[in-house]
């Protein structure tokens, strides 16, 4: 049984900070599938197209046929865990630090032996289940767990080390003025978080959010101005130092494209908040963030930014403010290499249409400030890189793997 | 059954050992240099003697055999690498034999040598093998010691072997290699000792490992004919085997290659294991030296424990075994501890081991295991030398 993390002590400022080592980054490029699929938490394996032979390691090649058509493809997670070790020393630093740490071979029912790491609670010669999950250098590795649900089973040292759960972390929510903030502050309270910082501009101007989430113990409202480099970095300065996860849900929309709108007027208020918004938060609490990496149980660990699917594809209907959507996904993935050294994730929630008023013209399915929430933390919880939020952003993403050229002429469908 | 030749006609001889260091700032090339000089200086012979070189080595880089060729000056009409780690004595002896049978070579040195740089083991575990890069170092980082770690843990579970097997292994090696002043373990080594050692991947600890050095080791193959002009002591090649990537479907190691082709090195030699007057396996964990044992037809599948049980692996025992102490206790000089063994039996078999001869060594088996690409060792290999008075 997994010993219940304690939450962690109060810092003590005149210890040296640990800082971020990492655990061996470098794969081949056809290892890098492995990454891929950890990116999105799903369990795939290589599958030779030919004689769909399933193999691990990742090789260039079918081993059974010399097929050379290679497929990443969904595999049954569970196997036997036939041997196991306890590795107490390592020429590797991060693993150094980490020692004691368990690993073992697992013989999976869909043929293949795996050396991954091992859950605590996995009792040798029982069936587990192998997950997906990004290492603190950011590479797809994998790890045996128990079949059944243990006792405090995400508080084992090494599942964690694999995700960013909420639990014991500090987290800043930057727009407490989005209609979704109360819902995500309480679902990572909920979590475990310790603390919930939530920005908010205007602080004079009120809204209907306020109410609730003065209510909820453990959130600080604390001014913060996207638009306002001063205000981001004031901020910074105050609690840059005890922000473990940074969920910007900062959003500025309008709906229209490019001709519908006669000026550049609301595309340069979206991408001064989506876009330079973003930057400026990155650039105000990121060194930070990347230095905290390694700070025992409340380390820095990820980076959310909440966009809209249509960050990948644009749909017309709101083309400019996609555009901004998009730019703030591409600056994600800079910052995402940026920040990795730091062992901190980065993780885009991709999300289909919200029900609020400035989707009112949109067909249902709509999605709620709950299933946000909810996806948010799920997706700390896995460590992953995409959160495919919603009905329609999982379609959406489906049909842009199929073919990106398709979809953008389906989502354009309707202007004739 | 086996349609392999005969080695007739050709022999192994003038087996030179360099002492080994735990740290060298030398390089490769000055410890193969060395390990040729003292081959040749057996021999009587100059460098312009031999025409063909077989190399293992894991730290020449940039270097190949190639240019460790002009870098000390040889010519050559045959020139080999042999990059399989701990089977590369048995398969560079293998290979050099065929090779001045068929006339290709009259004469070849076999080398094996690294040097041990502070960082050296860090970073030759860093750039191994794909696979290991891939599905091996980012799960713990052991290197070799977690994933022979796993197979001991199988191991011990398949067959009920203990520790205490294990240990008696190590500890009759230490008893070797307090005989062998080129060894680096230099105190004795007690049961207890390497019981109560500290872990190191569980269920392995501190002896069951080999201590990473600089050092290397080489002998020479011709013709009888022309060992006997040199009035050299040598060995004949009584029988060989080697097997690559054996047993793939295996979900873990417990067997090697050589489970594949034992019956052809007993029959080739016409010669059974009750024969051999000493036996070097590849130590490089207790484990791997009992999975030798049990395939090369020692005992059945699982009893090497209880068959070591009952038997003396000293140098005087009923069955020496790693008679210069092993890797375990003399060091592991790189890819040299695929030569120990090998060039330890010819001079045992020759009569030439001094502290650690065994008495009247005439046929010793040596085995090789090598190259842990991933989960378990892929080369495998055997041999088996036969004293020239035998």
């Amino acid at each position: 049984m997994t010993d219940p993390l304690a939450r962690p002590p109060k810092k003590n400022p005149q210890k040296v900070q640990t800082v971020p080592v990492l655990p061996p980054a470098f794969r081949s490029r056809a290892a890098m599938g492995l990454t891929a699929a950890a990116a999105e938490g799903r369990f795939k394996l290589q599958h030779c197209a030919e004689c769909g032979a399933v193999q691990y390691p990742p090789r260039d090649a079918c081993v059974s046929c010399l097929g050379l058509e290679l497929l990443w493809k969904d595999t049954d997670p569970v196997g036997e865990l036939i041997a196991d070790t306890v590795v107490h020393t390592s020429p590797n630093l991060y693993f150094r630090r980490q020692a004691p740490w368990r690993c073992g071979t697992v013989r999976l029912n869909a043929g293949p032996s795996i050396f991954c790491h091992v859950h605590g609670d996995c009792l040798k010669g029982s069936d587990v289940r192998l997950l997906s999950r990004l290492d603190r250098a950011g590479q797809g590795v994998l790890i045996a767990i128990p079949k059944e649900t243990t006792p405090n089973m995400a508080d084992d040292p090494e599942l964690r080390e694999l995700g960013a759960d909420p639990k014991h972390r500090r987290v800043l929510i930057t727009d407490g003025r989005q209609p979704g903030a109360p819902a995500l502050a309480k679902a990572l309270l909920d979590a475990g978080a310790m603390t919930v910082f939530v920005g908010e501009g205007e602080t004079w101007r009120p809204y209907p959010e306020r109410s609730a989430l003065e209510k909820m113990d453990g959130v600080h409202l604390m001014p913060l101005d996207l638009t306002d480099t001063s205000s981001v970095v004031e901020l910074a300065g105050e609690i840059g130092g005890k922000v473990d996860i940074l969920i910007n849900n900062a959003r500025f929309m309008r709906p229209g494209g490019v001709l519908a709108r006669g000026d550049t007027a609301f595309a340069r208020d979206e991408m001064e908040v989506n876009y330079l918004g973003l930057m400026r938060l990155a650039q105000a609490f990121g060194p930070g963030m990347k230095a905290r990496g390694a700070d025992g149980i409340n380390n820095a660990a990820a980076w959310v930014n909440i966009l809209s699917i249509n960050a990948i594809a644009n749909d017309p209907a709101y083309g400019s403010f996609n555009a901004s959507q998009a730019a703030a996904l591409s600056l994600a993935q800079s910052l995402r290499a940026e920040l990795r050294p730091g062992g901190v994730k980065v993780m885009t929630v991709f999300c289909g249409p919200t029900d609020d008023d400035w989707y009112q013209d949109v067909p249902p399915p709509k999605l709620l400030p709950g299933a946000v929430a909810r996806s948010v933390v799920q997706g700390l919880r896995d460590g992953v890189e995409d959160v495919w939020c919603g009905d329609v952003a999982k379609d959406y993403a489906e049909r842009w793997r199929q073919d990106p050229r398709v979809l953008e002429r389906e989502l354009a469908g309707d202007m004739g | 059954m086996s349609r392999r030749q005969s080695y007739d006609g050709v022999v192994v001889t003038a087996p030179f050992s360099t002492p080994y260091q735990r740290y060298s700032t030398q390089t490769a090339h000055y410890w193969l240099a060395r390990a040729l000089k003292g081959t040749l200086d057996a021999a009587g012979l100059r460098k312009d003697g031999i025409d063909g070189l077989s190399v293992a080595s894991f730290t020449l880089f940039p270097d190949s055999p190639v240019g460790l060729s002009q870098h000390l000056g040889v010519t050559l009409r045959w020139l080999d690498s042999i990059p399989m780690g701990g089977a590369s004595g048995v398969v560079a002896l293998r290979r050099a034999a065929r090779a001045v049978q068929a006339g290709d070579a009259e004469i070849v040195a076999c080398l094996a040598g690294d040097t041990n740089h502070i960082d050296s083991f860090r970073k030759l575990l860093s750039s191994f093998s794909r696979f290991a890069m891939d599905a091996a170092y980012p799960y713990g980082y052991g290197g070799p010691n977690s994933m022979f770690a796993l197979l001991t843990d199988r191991y011990m579970q398949e067959y009920g072997a203990t520790r205490e097997d294990f240990g008696r292994i190590a500890v009759a090696q230490r008893d070797n290699a307090l005989r062998n002043p080129n060894a680096l373990m230099k105190k004795p080594l007690s049961l207890e000792d390497y019981l109560e050692a500290r872990p190191i991947s569980d269920p392995i600890a501190l002896f069951d490992c080999v201590m990473p050095c600089a050092g290397a080791e080489a002998f020479l193959v011709m013709s009888e004919e022309e060992a006997v002009k040199r009035g050299l002591p040598f060995a004949r090649v009584a029988g060989t085997i080697e097997r690559h990537n054996a047993f793939p479907d295996d979900p873990i190691q417990l067997r090697g290659g050589w489970a594949v082709d034992v019956e052809d090195l007993w029959s080739m030699a016409g010669m059974k294991p009750a024969d051999m007057d000493l036996v070097q396996t590849y130590d490089d964990y207790p484990v791997i030296s009992m999975m030798q044992f049990e395939d090369l037809g020692f005992c059945g599948k699982g009893e090497a424990p209880a068959f070591l049980r009952d038997r003396d692996l000293t140098v005087t025992g009923d069955l020496p075994h790693n008679t210069s102490g092993g890797q375990l206790s003399a060091g592991q000089a790189g890819a040299a501890g695929g030569f120990l063994g090998m060039v330890e039996a010819l001079r045992q078999v020759t009569r030439n081991a001094g502290p650690t001869q065994v008495a009247d060594a005439k046929h010793a088996l040596v085995s090789g295991f090598g190259m842990i690409n991933y989960d378990r060792g892929l080369c495998s290999g055997a041999a088996i030398l036969t004293g020239e008075s035998a």
